[in-house]
Order: C-alpha cells, then structure tokens, then sequence
C-alpha cells in the first residue's frame, strides 16, 4: 500500500453522494429504530436472566423441563442458546425473581450441573435510570468535546466533529437493530469508546487541514479550499487506514474467540471503528469544506475586516 | 562514523526491560482483583427503606455499610467492597463467594431476633440479648445450635412463666423468630414444610437461665454465620434488592479465559502487521507495546483496581490507542523522509510534529472516559478506568519510549542514507 501521491483520491468533489448516503441512511434508521426498535436487554427493562452452562449440549426443552423440575412456576419467557457446542443457556424471565427464588433455581442447577448458573435481576426502576444516564452522559461529552476543540481548533472543527460522533454512534445503533442483538450495559460502553475512538480519528484529519491552511496563502475559490482539504485527507489517509485496521483486529479477535458475555460488545466496536473511518474521511471533513466555504464568502462581504481565522494560536 | 555505544545502549535497554518484564509479571498478573464476571460471585444494590418513624441519613447509611462489612468479614471473603450510591442505595459486590445463597441471607438479614408467643405477642427481642453473647454450642444430638445471652438473667424465666400461666398445651410454645415482619403468623407458618421461625420449643416449666439455645435444624456453618451476625449487631434499616448479578464461578472462568486468549491473538495480529507495515519502526513498536502492557498491568494492581470483562477489552482497545500512537509519528517521519529530509532530520521532526496531534486525540478520548466513569456503573466503570490508564500509559511508551529507543539507533547513524528500514523506497524521495 503506499498513499504517497498526492491528491490520488478526491474526497471534496463526491461531497454530494457522502452526504445523500448518510442523509438516506439516517432516515433509513430513524424509520427502523421506531418500527423494527431494539432488542433491549434486562439491563434497560427490568426481569431476570439465568444463565445455565451444563456439561453437554443442551436443547431449548431441557432447559425448560429443568426449570419445572427446580420449582413450582419457574417457566421462563424465552430461552437462547450460545457457545460452540449450545452447551450454554439464557433463560429470562419477565419479572425479577426473588432471593428465594434464585437460591431454587441455583440449587437445582448446581445439583445437575456442578456449575452455579449466573443470575441477574433488575428492577424497572434501575433499568430507566441506566438508559438515562448513557444518554446523558453521551450528551455531557458532546459539550465537552465542542468546547475543547473549540478551544484548540475552531467552532466550525467541533461542529463538523460532532455530527460524525453522532452519525457513528447512531449508526451502531441502527445495526443493532437490524441484526437484533441485545442492547445490555457493554453495548453503553462500546458506544461510548466509539464516541472517544471518532474523535480522535476526526481531530487527526483536521489536525492536518489546520496544518495546511495555516500554510496556505489566502484561499480564493472553493476548489482551492476543497484542495487543500483533499491533500489533508490523502496526507492522513494511510494513517486512518492502519489505525483503524490494528484495532478491528483486537475487536474481532474479541468477537470471534472472546466469551459470550462480550461478544455484543466487540462487534459493536467492530461496526462503530467502520463508521468512524467513514465519518472522518467522508463526512466530518467534507461538512466543514462547505461550511468554511461559506464563512470566508461572508468575511469578504464584510469590508475592512480582518479574517479572525487567521489569527489561530500557534501550537 | 557509526557509534556502536548507542546500539549497545539500545540492546541494554531491551535486555533489562525483558528481564524485569519475565521477572515479575507472573506475581502482577496474580495480584490483580478480578471482578466478579471473571471469577465468579454476586453484586446486589440495595434500596434502603428506613424502619418505623426514621429517615435514611447519611448516618444510617454509613451505619448500614460498617454492619454489611462486619458481615461480609464473617464469610470471609478477600475483596468485598460495599459502596453508598446516591441517597439511599447500597451496591455490594462480592467476588469469589463459594456460598452464594448463604451470603445473600446474611447480607440481607435484619438480624432481629424476638421471642413471640404463639398469638405473635412479642415478649423480648435483640436489644433484651447481651452484647457479642451470642455461640454456636450442640444438643443432645449433637445438632448445631446458637446459644445466645441475656443481659437480665430473669428475664427469660418471666416471659415462661408469663406463656405457662396464659397457654395450656399444646399452645405453650416460645416462638423464636428471626426478621420477624408485620404480618407473620405462627399459626400460618407452622403449617408449612419450612416455617419462616427459627424455632418453636414447648415451654412446661419456667427456666430461669441466662443462656438458652436455640436449635433451627442449622447447619453448622448456618449455626456460626447467625451467632457471627447477631453478634454483630442489627442493621438499622431494611434493605430490598433493586438489581442483582450473580455469576457461577466456572461461567466467568470461561469468559476470562477466552476473552485472554482472544487478546493474544489480537495483539499477535497488530504486531505482525505493523512489523510488515513499517519494517524496523514497527519492531520498536512491539517492543514498547510490551512495555505497554506490562506498566498497564502494574499500575492497574497498584491502583488496587477491579479488573472485569470490560476492563479486559479497554486494555486491548487500549493497545490500538498505543498503536495508533506509534502510527501517527511513523507516518510522519515517512512523509518527512519521501520529502527529501536525512533520517536525523526526518525523525526529529517527524517526533515533534506528531506529538500535539496525538495529545488532541488522546484528551478527546480522557474526555469521554473521564465522562464514562462519572456517569457509568461499576463494570462500565472498570471499562473507563482501564482506558484512562492505557491512555496515559501509551503517552509513556508510544510516545517516549517509541522516541526513546528509536532515537538511539537514528543518532547510531547506522540508518543514514537507509530509507527502506523505514519502508520508504528511494523511488518515492523527492529531491529537495
């Protein structure tokens, strides 16, 4: 692989289709999410979920058959298989089972088994409270990340990065929809370093247009602002690639060889890295070409005025 | 001129890093904390209800947690760790519990002993019991029983003569009740296969002791865990369980060990292809991404962190942070080498160039972690510590170590006029 030519790629002139793509595609998913939803763990609900691992290949019936045989009642609303040879059962059930209840079934299982299933229970309350907190903490870390760069870059930088973190994570959120897996607490997490993963790959494509405008002799045309965003982004563009290449391959390890209590986890990260790549190189620099594009039209409007984005800090 | 000192230098660094590496990371990998989803055991978070008339204070709260803590000490388990969330919640997790259930009882329990007659009339409860008198003693059958104190030695006799004189048989029983709550009834509760009393012995004479026992079908560890809890004192408040996750221990052994080998392997592919990628950079890189993992690891074990399942992936998420570290210079060290510049030059200025690059991406990055484990819970917690270390750690080594080591060959002079060991070919070098 060598990226060395300069400006091999175009990525301003296909502006166009990068932002209909995403724009279909968001629409796509908002219909989606509110038809098809998410497979919503315990984790948001409220319920219980046993999690059996017997000595051999278990069937759907057994699993029941042996709840009824742990007590009176113990009939669970779906069971799932998992592991390589279904030596491994989730059982949940719609309401949380109490201490009791818990102490049947772990007896019964520890009984036939010799292994004590895993049992977690939430109630409605803590299910809601959880939701809210990832998505307030999603929102508090936008801010966050708007001021700092901001700060360190310019507005229009934090804006355009802004969209690509929440495009990236809307679109983990709409493939998880489509492939129903369930949403549980990892799943908040690897939205989140998705979140932390976009930005740095967005800061570092506009760490570089930063670089070059501040080399550039004053821009007069849109094409030589969309060129010098276009060396950028060929400049970056093999760094993007390896990047993001070595760490899809830690989250596919995890994914292929990991356990089942993180495989979800690892293939939210896997889609999220793809977004991310996507956003910082198709979308997030190509919002600000056009946005800048318009700031310096209304500078030159504006008569006997310095241009204030010359006047960026020094790093 | 070539300085071989440097060479030697380098070789010294690599050898004494491997050999403290090979030394001591089997005894740091063995004092980390597992959490409970790698090791199995529970974490339950209480809603506290405050008895009658009260208000749950901060007081009560911190009363609350020293009683679970004396209890959890009962069971012995190494690392429990009992936390007060927001106003008026407990989280206790308990990792490596072999009794799961019992310690749940024992957590839960009120530890509110009161003697009833058989119309539930309370006659004396756990503040009528002598301070720490409660022991574990056996029966005529050698059955386990708790044997408890009285601060006044006629207090007993009273309330038998008081339920000889009231009941005649076979209503003269002393009903023993542990948690004992509005709406509990003997008379319902003798009836079922196993009553929610302790016990109800007949009483036929007025026994004037200081000690009695009392006998429950206990178990005896069951027997050891009352008397430790009664000793121990009541708790303040009732507790009720919002949220529990309990993992069997065999279930998070197996996550564990896949989730490690999936990381070698995974770590295994990033070297080899950054080797391929940037020839002898990519071989310094393997080197501190070793060093990466090893400080990670110590640090984590001296921050006395928890690792978890979550925790596991931040590490190895974390190598690709590191990675990426170590991509961003490198890329711009080839850049400044197809530019014309010497290797001396190219590699100073590759390093200084990508350093305030790699500082905005990493603090984005701390931003949202620090956010993480502000708002998460305890696993997304672990999940968010452990990225904020492999963050600050991989400045250490992707950045200086990286610089470090490499540096020393670069000044060797060894490489001057060598593109390719950067994997640049002569062919893509501009003339300047």
């Amino acid at each position: 692989m060598n990226f060395n030519t300069k400006n091999k790629y175009a990525f301003v002139k296909h502006r166009k289709k990068f932002f209909w793509f995403s724009l279909v595609f968001t629409l796509a998913g908002i219909i989606l999410l509110s038809t098809a939803g998410l497979n919503l763990g315990i984790d948001f609900k409220s319920g219980s979920k046993v999690e059996v691992l017997a000595d051999g290949t278990l069937t759907e019936d057994e699993v029941y058959n042996h709840f009824a045989q742990a007590g009176d009642g113990y009939e669970p609303d779906d069971v799932t298989l998992a592991g390589d040879n279904s030596e491994i059962a989730y059982a949940s059930f719609i309401g949380t089972l109490s201490q009791d209840e818990i102490a049947d079934i772990q007896t019964h299982f520890v009984d036939t088994y010799g292994n004590e299933p895993s049992v977690s229970t939430v109630s409605p309350q803590v299910g809601q409270e959880l939701a809210k907190n990832a998505l307030i903490s999603v929102l508090i870390a936008a801010v966050g990340i708007i001021i700092y760069v901001s700060i360190r870059f310019q507005f229009l930088y934090g804006v355009a990065s802004i969209v690509a973190l929440l495009h990236d994570a809307f679109f983990i959120i709409v493939v998880f929809s489509i492939v129903q897996f369930e949403v549980n607490v990892p799943f908040i997490a690897a939205v989140l370093t998705i979140v932390g993963y976009s930005i740095n790959d967005t800061i570092v494509t506009f760490d570089r247009i930063r670089e070059n405008m501040r080399h550039t002799e004053d821009i007069k045309t849109f094409d030589e602002l969309a060129a010098v965003v276009d060396l950028s982004l060929n400049q970056t563009l093999t760094r993007s690639i390896n990047t993001v290449l070595t760490v899809v391959f830690a989250a596919l390890c995890i994914f292929i060889f990991g356990g089942e209590a993180i495989r979800s986890f690892a293939f939210a990260l896997v889609v999220g890295l793809v977004a991310g790549t996507y956003s910082s190189l198709f979308l997030a620099a190509q919002l600000w070409t056009v946005w800048k594009w318009k700031s310096i039209v209304r500078e030159k409007n504006k008569p006997n005025k310095e241009e204030p984005e010359d006047l960026e800090p020094e790093v | 001129m070539v300085k071989k000192w440097r060479i030697g230098l380098f070789f010294v660094i690599v050898i004494l890093l491997g050999g403290l590496i090979s030394q001591t990371v089997m005894n740091t990998a063995k004092g980390i904390n597992l959490g409970l989803d790698l090791q199995g055991g529970f974490e339950i978070l209480y809603e506290v209800h405050p008895s009658e008339g009260q208000e749950v204070t901060d007081e009560t709260l911190q009363a609350t947690v020293s009683a679970l803590n004396q209890r959890v000490n009962v069971l012995g388990v190494s690392e429990p760790n009992i936390s007060i969330e927001g106003e008026d919640r407990i989280r206790v997790q308990l990792a490596g519990v072999d009794d799961q259930q019992t310690a749940r009882e024992l957590l839960a329990t009120e530890a509110d002993l009161s003697f009833r007659d058989v119309e539930d009339n309370e006659y004396l409860s756990g503040e009528d019991l002598e301070e720490n008198g409660a022991g574990v003693g056996f029966d005529q059958t050698n059955q386990p029983v708790v044997t408890v104190e009285f601060k006044d030695g006629d207090a007993f006799g009273d309330v038998t003569q008081q339920i000889i004189n009231q009941y005649s048989p076979p209503n003269n029983r002393l009903v023993i009740w542990l948690d004992y709550e509005e709406g509990d009834s003997f008379r319902e509760e003798v009836q079922k296969e196993d009553p929610k009393y302790l016990s109800a012995p007949t009483v036929n004479e007025p026994l004037y002791h200081k000690n009695i026992q009392i006998e429950g079908n206990f178990e005896l560890e069951e027997a050891e865990f009352l008397a430790e809890v009664l000793n121990s004192g009541s708790l303040p408040v009732e507790l009720e369980e919002i949220y529990s996750n309990a993992v069997g221990a065999s279930l998070g052994e197996d996550a564990m060990e896949k989730t490690i080998f999936a990381g070698f392997i995974g770590i295994g592919l990033i070297l080899a292809y950054m080797v391929v990628f940037y020839r002898f950079m990519g071989a310094i890189a393997a080197v501190t991404l070793g060093a990466y993992i090893y400080i990670v690891l110590t640090i984590f074990n001296w921050m006395e962190g928890v690792l978890t399942l979550p925790g596991i992936a931040a590490l190895i998420l974390g190598v690709g942070m590191a990675v990426d570290a170590n991509i961003i210079t490198y890329e711009r060290i080839k850049e400044e080498i197809r530019a014309g510049r010497s290797i001396m030059s190219a590699f100073k200025s590759g390093a200084r160039r990508s350093l305030s690059t790699i500082v905005d991406a990493n603090i984005t990055t701390i931003l949202a972690a620090g956010i993480l484990f502000y708002y998460g819970t305890s696993s997304v917690q672990g999940f968010a510590v452990m990225l904020i270390v492999s963050i600050l750690t991989s400045f250490l080594t992707a950045v200086y170590g990286s610089r470090l080591l490499l540096g020393l060959w670069v000044k060797s002079r060894i490489f001057n006029k060598k593109p390719r060991v950067f994997g640049v070919k002569e062919s893509e070098i501009s003339e300047l």
